[in-house]
Formats: structure tokens, sequence, C-alpha cells
């Protein structure tokens, strides 16, 4: 039977079906009139060959490891090496968090994640005013190489790899990792890590900015240029869709405004007078993993295939490690609720069976507690368990990219990967990413959503079990664990015993030498690796940044 | 009847945050229930709350914070606020605030504590109710 035949048979039997459904449905109906996911991609009620474009697998699927990489960045994926399990941890002091990673480590866990304190995202040290009421709260509290050097104690740098969430200020904390590795012997062509390093997304979604645009941007590529010659391993940005789906986004949006910031990044270091294939290959990526199952593992499939073929048709990449998305995942903080926490633990097993599906590099579970709380310890083990039970218990490891092929997961890869690039040309056609922030309009789309998401929790449209159905009666929670306010008091005294035994004139100088760079147009990290180098404090260093370069205000996007 | 003008509210990102999607989906929700929102946008420092509070003339000065900073923020709000003589302002926060911590910021004046899950029909409720 030729295929032509096979699929004329198959369109007759499926109309006859359809048509026999459609008539029993006014007897049974469905529990909706309209199916659709959190992307407003209608939801077909079966999946067929019908589906299916076959003729386009090569182009649009292709093999593991091969262009466009829709089935994965390697060939062998998990059969060679799982993914980094990476806890996402720190709080307190640089002692404290120590402690943390040291545990984590012990347990099991590949690689280290830092989170940092507000202060030090902001670049205040912890004697600032701005600080007070934030030290050591969401993350630990760095002021200077010191801190640093308590935070790493004992963690052999050679064989850990540590990401950092750190955006603004993250050429500082680079240049304290690399100068606390030097002390510790290792490196810094041996150092395996990231930076978040991803401003665009701190002005839309998260916060967490300093300086305007231009001179961000700046910075960033600098470090891409210091990096490719000093630091090769290391992944010199971390693009981030997490937090625009945090804060609210849909699927498509979170990849289409993730991938037009790198677009952005991409343009910029281009502009610097980088090459492409230099640069490229190091950039990685970070997407949330969020409760529609099946979307979000298509979602991932959908960003390696769009990632390729900007890098490949837009900006000519030759080398195929510039055309791959790497990315990290993190589960969903916004979908876990403070109600039946418990219930957590389960979102948390389907959102990080999601991303292993999807073909991560790496992974964070959430710990059932952080719709309240910094995680427990035992909370943490669990959420670590969780990774640690789809490696070695599940069996979907053991194949590449799984759910291929079947009818449903390709058709919304595919939707998600045109409606993704329909935003991507809109977000062109203002001009680019920084335009289109600075417009408010990606702040809009993403306010847009949440407020609508919420809405239909409201009106039960949307169920959240445990929030608005199968409610129980339940006691507060109690022995939360806490930040010690004296954290400050103790950030405060050590940098005031730091700021008299150090050599000042030196801090001095190294300042001085940093503010005249900052005004020219050379390379800041050397500057900036001096200054911490001579243990000047992380807000000393970011107020001289902030003297030349101002400091973003915010785009209103209230009020229609 | 009710003849009275609309309720003017501040909705406020004291401290460092910037999880701005509750005061954001928060703000859009009283807007849409007719009242007048006035949004700060992140990183306000109390000073500058309470300021823009009596500038706008507000009747509610509705806060958000996620960092675990309320403790320190949101006191000091209302001290400023009691040393400007102001009295008759609803001041309400929302977040992620331990229960264990709600006593004393009431104690403090803050009216009401919203956590996770709070529909924004309470809250425009409890609004329309207290001012």
């Amino acid at each position: 039977m030729s295929e032509e035949k096979g699929r004329e048979e198959l369109l007759g039997a499926f109309k006859k079906w359809a048509d026999g459904v459609e008539q029993k449905l006014s007897k049974r109906p469905e529990r909706k009139e309209e199916f659709v996911n959190t992307s407003g991609i209608p939801v077909n009620r079966a999946y067929t060959p019908l589906d299916r474009t076959d003729d386009n697998y090569l182009p649009e699927i292709g093999l593991p490891g091969e262009y466009p990489y829709t089935r994965g960045v390697q060939p062998t994926m998990y059969r060679g090496r799982y993914w980094t399990m990476r806890q996402y941890a720190g709080f307190a002091s640089a002692e404290e968090s120590n402690k943390r990673y040291r545990f984590l480590l012990d347990q099991g866990q590949t690689g280290l994640s830092v989170a940092f304190d507000l202060p030090t995202q902001i670049g205040y040290d912890s004697d600032d005013e701005m600080a007070i009421g934030e030290v050591g709260k969401v993350g630990v509290a760095i002021d200077s190489l010191k801190d640093i050097e308590t935070l790493f104690h004992k963690i052999p740098l050679d064989k850990v790899s540590t990401s950092m969430t750190i955006n603004s200020p993250a050429a500082v904390l680079l240049a304290m990792y690399i100068a606390m590795a030097e002390k510790q012997g290792v490196q810094a062509e041996k150092l395996r890590g990231t930076i978040q390093n991803d401003i665009l997304k701190e002005y839309s979604s998260r916060g967490t900015y300093i300086f305007p645009p231009k001179p961000s941007m700046r910075i960033i590529t600098d470090i891409f240029s210091y990096c490719t010659k000093k630091v090769p391993m290391w992944n010199t940005i971390s693009i981030s869709g997490y937090h625009i789906r945090e804060a609210g986004s849909t699927a498509v949006q979170e990849v289409a405004f993730t991938l037009a910031n790198g677009i952005a990044y991409v343009e910029a270091a281009l502009k610097a007078g980088l090459d492409v294939d230099t640069f490229g290959p190091r950039l990685s990526f970070f997407f949330n993993s969020h409760l529609d199952f099946l979307e979000e593992i298509a979602k991932y499939r959908a960003a390696r295939r769009l990632w390729a073929k900007i890098m490949k048709e837009r900006f000519s990449a030759k080398n195929p490690k510039s055309m791959m998305i790497r990315f990290h995942t993190q589960t969903a903080g916004c979908t876990l609720t403070l109600q039946q926490p418990k219930n957590n633990i389960v979102r948390v097993a389907f959102q990080a069976m999601s991303a292993v599906l999807g073909g991560t590099q790496s992974l964070h579970t959430n710990s059932m507690d952080e719709a309240l709380c910094l995680p427990s310890e035992e909370a943490v083990q669990i959420a670590l368990r969780t990774q640690q039970l789809i490696a070695y218990e599940t069996g979907v490891t053991d194949t590449v990219d799984p759910l291929a092929g079947s009818y449903y997961l390709e058709a919304l890869t595919r939707e998600i990967f045109e409606r993704a690039e329909e935003y991507i040309n809109k977000i062109d056609d203002m001009g680019g990413a920084v335009p289109a922030i600075e417009q408010g309009y990606i702040q809009r789309e993403i306010q847009d959503s949440a407020y609508k998401y919420q809405l239909d929790i409201e009106k039960e449209e949307r169920i959240v079990v445990g929030l608005n159905r199968f409610q129980v009666e339940e006691e507060k929670p109690t022995n939360l664990l806490r930040v010690d306010p004296a954290v400050r008091e103790a950030q405060i005294k050590r940098l005031k015993e730091l700021k008299s035994e150090r050599d000042n004139e030196k801090v001095n100088k190294s300042l001085s030498d940093l503010k005249q760079v900052a005004q020219g147009e050379d390379n800041l990290m050397p500057y900036i690796l001096d200054a911490v180098k001579a243990y000047a404090s992380l807000g000393e260093i970011c107020n001289v940044l902030r003297e030349v370069f101002g400091e973003y205000q915010q785009v209103s996007t209230l009020g229609r | 009847m009710n003849t009275r003008k609309k309720i003017r509210v501040l909705a406020a990102k004291p401290g460092l945050d910037g999880h701005d999607r509750g005061v954001k989906v928060v703000a859009s929700a009283l807007m849409d229930a007719g009242m007048e929102v006035v949004y700060t946008g992140l990183r306000q420092t109390p000073t500058q709350i309470v300021e823009s509070a009596i500038q706008e003339d507000v009747d509610v000065i509705a806060m958000s914070i996620l960092s675990g900073a309320h403790d320190y923020l949101f006191p000091k709000v209302m001290e400023l606020l009691k040393e400007k003589g102001v009295e008759d302002m609803l001041v309400l926060g929302g977040g992620i605030i331990p229960d264990e911590d709600i006593p004393g910021l009431k104690n403090s004046g803050i009216a009401e504590i919203f956590g996770p899950g709070t529909t924004t029909e309470q809250i425009i409720d409890y609004i329309r109710d207290n001012v």
C-alpha cells in the first residue's frame, strides 16, 4: 500500500471517528468546551499520524546530538552521564552556607549553585543603609574576597563546578572566584561553572539590576571576551527564562523572550568585535519546569531547535557547539502551595521528570517548604532524592528523548517553535530585546499573562489541588528555617576588620584605575580582578561603576 | 448609596526584593475593581513609601515583600507614618510572611497580612470593608 493511500484511508477513518464522537457529546459531554494549554495553544482530542510531518523529520527534528538538536545536544544523553544535580543554596553567612554545600556534596549532589543575598546581588555591602533587613536573607552575604574564601573552604574547585546566580555584579563575583581558586592552587583555565550574568531578564522580570542597559551590555561582553582567553571552560552567561516564567509568562513567551535576550547578547558581542564561534559555545541557558507536563517537554525541544536555527541562519555560526542550547532547569517555585505543602513533593517530581524528558543538562528540584521559607535540610534531601529516583529507578534515562514521535508531542513542539518565532519577529521589529524592554512591551506581556493565570485560578477554571479544591483545615507550620538578624552585625564587624587590615592605599589605587578604565573602553575584567585581590569590597567596586555608569530607572508598565 | 470618591491605593515594593508578580496582579485587580492605584515600582525605602503615600493622598498602602525583610521594613513604615502624624491610612502587607511574624506586624499597626493563596477578591473586599 502506498503512503498516499494509507494517509487517505486514515483521513477517512479519522473523520468517521470524529463525527461519531461529536454525536455522542450531547449525551456525554467532555469536561470542558475547549481544551487549551497555558500558552493558549488548543489541545485536540487525539493526535494521529495525520498531525505528523515526517517529510520534515531531519530538518525539524533530526537525530540526537545533530542539528537542529530538537532531540538533545548529545548523541547519548543520559546513557552517557546523568544531568548535573545542582541545588540552589545559600543563606546567612559564608560559614553557614559552606556547611550546607558540604552537606549537599556528601548527599551525592554533583555541582554547586550559590544563592546570594539581595544586597550582594545589587552591589551593596552589608553595612549599606539599603541593606538593612536583607542581609543573609535570600542567600549568602558576600562583601569581599574574604567571604568567598570562607564560602568555598575545603571544596575542591578542580572537581566541582559552581553556578553563581549573580547578574549586575557578575564580573566582581567571577573575579573573586578566580582569585580564590588561585589561592587554592587551581588555575583559572581549569575552572568550571556558570555566572548568570543575564541583565536583560533583570529589567523585565527579576529586578536585581544596577546599571542602565548600555554599560551593562559592555560589562557582559567584557566578560565574554576575558573568559574566552582566560577561563575557557566557564559558562559566561546563563540566559534565563526561569524568572520570566516565574513572573507569570506562558511557556511560549518564556522561550521567545529568553531567546530574544540571547539574540541581543550575541549582537552586542559581535558589535564588540568577538567571533560568534569563540563565545557562542559558552552561552548557556536556564529554563523553568512548570505544571503542564507535555507542554514543558515540548518547550525544551522547541527551544533547542529555535536557538540552533538562530545561531546557524542569523549569525552564521559554524561550530556546532555554538548552535546547541545547553540548559539548566529549575522546577517552578510559583507552583508550590503553602497549603498542604507535602503535595509539593509530588508536583516537583512531575516537573523534574518533564525536565529530564526534555533533555536538561542540570537540574534544581525545589523543596516542599519553599512557598514559605528557606528549605530545611530534610526538605532539600527529599528534593535531591527526587532527582536520584528519576535517574536511577525510573528507566526514562535509558533511551534518548523517549517521547519523540508522540503525535501530540511533536505537534506541540512545532507549535511552540512557530509561536515563539512569531514573538521574536515582533521583537525584531521593535529593534530587539533592549528597546522592547525599554518600551515596557515584554513586561506588559508577562504581567498580562500573570493576571490571567490568577483570574483563572479565582474563577476555578484552573484547579490548584489543596488551594481552590480539595482543601483541608491545617495546623500552621512552625520551626521554620530563619536567618538570624545577627548575621548583619557579624558581616559589618568583619567588613570593618577587613578595612583596617588591608592595604588601603593599594585598594584606592585599584579603584581609581578601575574608574579610569570604566570611563574608557578597555576590558574591565583585569581591573576588577586587581581590586578584588586587593580586598576592595563588592560595594566599593560597584559604587565606582555606579559613579561612571549611573543607575537604571525602571519603566512603569501598570495602568492601561 | 455609596457616593464616596474612589478609593486610592499605593501599591509598594519596600526593600531590595524584585518579585513584583504579586503586587502587579493585586494592583491590576484593584484597578479593575474601580480603585485608583499608584504603583511605586521596585526598591523603595520606607521613607520613600511614606512620602509617596502622603503626596498621593491615598487611603490604603499595600506593600508586598518576598525576601524576608518584612520584619524590619513594615514596622519602619508604620513608625515613619506615626512620625508624620498620619493615622488614617489602612496599611496592608502581602508576600511570603510566616504566620509567627503576623502578630508582631499587626502590633506595629499593619492592619492585615495576605499570604500565598489569597484571592484578589479577598483583598478587594477587605479594603472596601475597612476604608
